[in-house]
């Protein structure tokens, strides 16, 4: 095996919620916090992708630091010290999945990922019984034009793993963004119905990463689309090898 | 001076009824009306989403009869399918079809009317309720709860969830029945049939009593609308089917008028005609125009339509029901003795197809994509035949969807039978309690389906106005809950 190229990684210490840790200088403080069962909430945080830092749900506070920073994406350093639970952090997580639920049209009874849904366990573990802020009602379409699976606009939580997991593993870039803000929806090909899609290889990658009911097989009715999270670490560990070999 | 006295339901959980009497100039009854405003545009929203969603979307239309459009619906799925599901599918959907009826039917007896029957007509409303029949009658009303909670049982070991259960699903059911599952439904059995045998009797015992509401009780000529068994599976042609068969209309004198339609063509023997006072659907029979068309589905039609039940103990019991109102067979009264002989059968039929060799086979659904645009899935509900029709895009997108509610197909019926109890009972226009509980109790015996009607403790919340032909308000009740 070829030797790894780079610089080899640092050791530092911090406290996570007073807890001392010791950490690689290379991980991120969601890593950390993991490795020493501190829980922190996530959503588009997805091991074996990269982490964009684009839902905040993982938000903690860093003494020293202005604002809230979101933990999948902040590497830890030297002398750090990180709390990921306090009134004000417990507060915005809550808000921002109440505004995901607002932002499309969420009908848990009959979504087919009730009862294996992401953004619903956040909702329970967050104690959400109702929301606070209005809903936005948008009119969503759904496109069921490919043969295996359907995309459902309405239940879409913008976390972009589809969008990774099909450039980054799956090497086909099916997926994009199209459009900012709460118009942004995410698109196949050049916003394309996704079975002219010439690049999609129904892998079903999408489908299985998606943390909603937004990605779904066809013919699953209400409750029935259970997620396998593919392997990822060990496909993007064959990725690497595949692309220095 | 025409006057208009209005029953205003004030309760809005999640349908409510108010019922208008139009006096005429001498103060004698017009015409009076069920004003429905049931919330209708299921049949929009449900546009642009997959059709394999519609069980759980339409089972929401109704909280009290969820099973039933689960089952309408996911028929209607399987003829998109185009296929034929695994008898064992289809034999577990049936059972949980009867458990719905028998706890509706349970509800509906035993709540809503016996307090009616035990203590009478007239009797004090602030007692008049499910918790007065157990002071009463202690054995009838722990009877009632007995009874329902058996059929809710069933539902709920079968389908996971006791008010709105995922489990029937296009093609058929998504998982099977365990030794275990189907053990625990049997041993509830024995239970339920020793209660109906003590309901019946105390029915039959007291029904002597009730001649003038089998007389005033929608008792006025109609047509009758059920399924009946089509002869071509296990069933004899003509007996009651609550699951699969083909429509039959008798008329006022028990005669078939039309026999065999199959029911994916209800279109062609049903019109709907959309009134102003109501947002219900008021459906006819075709050939005989609007509204001379009128019919009547449920419990009494079903057994007015068919032969014979089809297993022993309920067949005795509607034989004996045949025998007992050949001169008064248009009494929406009847509809009690109905839903006490449905409740046997549907003890017989689900002991029959739980003991059933095949009933524990594991394959129970057909996977398949959609091959037909269009759907039409119909069953008896507790209330009465349900039809879905549904119709798609290649992709299996929802494009259109018509659902001909249980309760809309009685709703000309209900009208006639409004008009016909006010004119026996409102003869002024001062409002009197007993007059009020008849207009009730006659809606009862048709069980709407509309929260106002199903409060399982106390009366229905009125509000009643009396009006000027010119609106202005000459008189005004109120009655809570
Ligand atoms: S995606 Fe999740 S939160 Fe949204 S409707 Fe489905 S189950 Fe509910
Ligand atoms: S479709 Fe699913 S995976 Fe893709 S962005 Fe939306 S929620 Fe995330
Ligand atoms: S999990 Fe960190 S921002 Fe989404």
């Amino acid at each position: 095996m070829p030797p790894l190229v780079g610089v080899a990684p640092g050791v530092v210490t911090l406290k996570i919620n007073g807890v001392d840790c010791s950490a690689r200088d290379d991980q991120t403080v969601l890593e950390v916090a993991r490795e020493q069962n501190i829980h922190i909430p996530t959503l588009c945080h997805l091991e074996g992708l990269e982490s964009v830092g684009g839902c905040r749900l993982c938000l903690v506070e860093i003494q020293g630091m202005r604002g809230l920073v979101a933990a999948c994406v902040t590497k830890v350093t030297e002398g750090m010290e990180v709390q990921t639970s306090t009134p004000q952090i417990e507060a915005y997580r809550k808000m921002i999945v109440q505004m995901l639920f607002t932002e499309r049209n969420h009908v848990c009874s009959v979504c087919v990922s009730n009862g294996h849904c992401e953004l619903q366990d956040l909702a329970v573990e967050m104690g959400i019984t109702h929301v606070e802020i209005p809903y936005l009602f948008p009119k969503c379409e759904l496109d069921a034009s490919h043969p295996r699976f359907v995309l459902d606009h309405n239940r879409c939580v913008l976390c972009q793993r589809c969008v990774r997991v099909c450039d980054e593993i799956e090497g086909a870039h099916v997926w994009d963004n199209q459009g900012r803000g709460i118009h942004c929806r995410v698109v196949t090909g050049l916003d394309e119905p996704w079975i002219t899609s010439d690049t999609c290889t129904s892998c079903g990658k999408c489908v299985h990463v998606c943390p909603t009911g937004a990605l779904f097989e066809k013919g699953r009715s209400a409750g029935e689309m259970a997620k396998k999270a593919p392997q990822l670490p060990y496909l993007q560990n064959i990725r690497k090898g595949a692309a220095r070999g | 001076m025409a006057r208009t006295i209005l029953i205003d339901n004030v309760t809005r959980i999640e349908g409510h009824g108010k019922i208008t009497i139009n006096l005429d100039d001498s103060g004698d009854v017009a015409d009076a009306r069920f004003h429905v405003t049931q919330f209708r545009g299921f049949e929009k929203f449900a546009q642009g989403r997959p059709f394999w969603e519609m069980p759980s979307l339409t089972a929401r239309t109704c909280g009290i009869c969820p099973v039933s459009h689960l089952v309408a619906s996911a028929k209607a799925c399987d003829e998109l399918l185009a296929v034929r599901i695994p008898r064992v599918a289809a034999d577990l959907r049936r059972v949980i079809n009867l458990a719905q009826i028998l706890q509706s039917h349970a509800l509906s007896f035993f709540y809503l009317s016996s307090p009616d029957m035990v203590m009478g007509y007239d009797s004090d409303p602030a007692r008049r309720h499910i918790l007065g029949v157990a002071q009463d009658d202690p054995q009838l009303a722990a009877d009632g709860v007995k009874l329902r909670s058996i059929g809710q049982k069933i539902i709920e070991i079968l389908g996971g969830k006791r008010i709105h259960p995922a489990w029937v699903v296009p093609g058929g059911v998504n998982d099977p029945l365990s030794v275990d599952e189907r053990d625990k439904i049997l041993a509830m059995l024995p239970e339920g049939f020793e209660i109906m045998k003590r309901t019946l009797s105390w029915f039959k015992g007291a029904v002597g009593s009730f001649q003038e509401q089998i007389r005033t009780f929608g008792n006025f000529p109609s047509l009758f609308m059920s399924l009946v068994a089509s002869g071509r599976l296990e069933a004899r042609k003509g007996e009651l089917a609550l699951y699969e068969g083909w429509l039959r209309f008798t008329n006022e004198n028990g005669e078939i008028v039309r026999d065999d339609v199959d029911p994916r063509r209800y279109d062609e023997v049903l019109g709907e005609a959309v009134e102003d006072s109501s947002y219900l659907k008021s459906p006819y029979y075709k050939p005989m125009g609007y509204p001379d068309g009128m019919y009547r589905v449920g419990p009494q039609a079903r057994l007015n339509n068919i032969i014979g039940t089809g297993e022993p103990l309920s067949n005795v019991e509607f034989m004996e029901y045949r025998e007992m109102y050949r001169d008064s067979l248009n009494s929406s009264f009847h509809n009690h003795h109905a839903r006490l002989v449905e409740m046997l059968f549907c003890l017989e039929k689900i002991q029959h197809l739980l003991n059933s060799k095949h009933i524990m086979d594991k394959h129970c659904r057909a996977l398949a994509e959609p091959n037909e645009l269009e759907g039409v899935g119909v069953s008896e509900a507790p209330r009465g035949t349900l039809f879905h029709h549904y119709k798609i895009d290649e992709n299996g997108i929802i494009q259109w969807v018509n659902m001909v509610i249980a309760t809309g197909n009685n709703s000309l019926a209900m009208n006639r039978s409004v008009t016909q109890v006010a004119r026996e009972y409102v003869k002024a226009d001062r409002l009197q309690e007993g007059m009020l509980n008849r207009v009730e109790a006659v809606i009862r015996c048709y069980d709407p389906c509309l929260s106002c009607s199903t409060h399982a403790i106390g009366h229905m919340p009125l509000d009643i106005t009396l009006l000027a032909p010119d609106g202005r308000v000459l008189d005004h009740l109120r009655r809570d809950a």
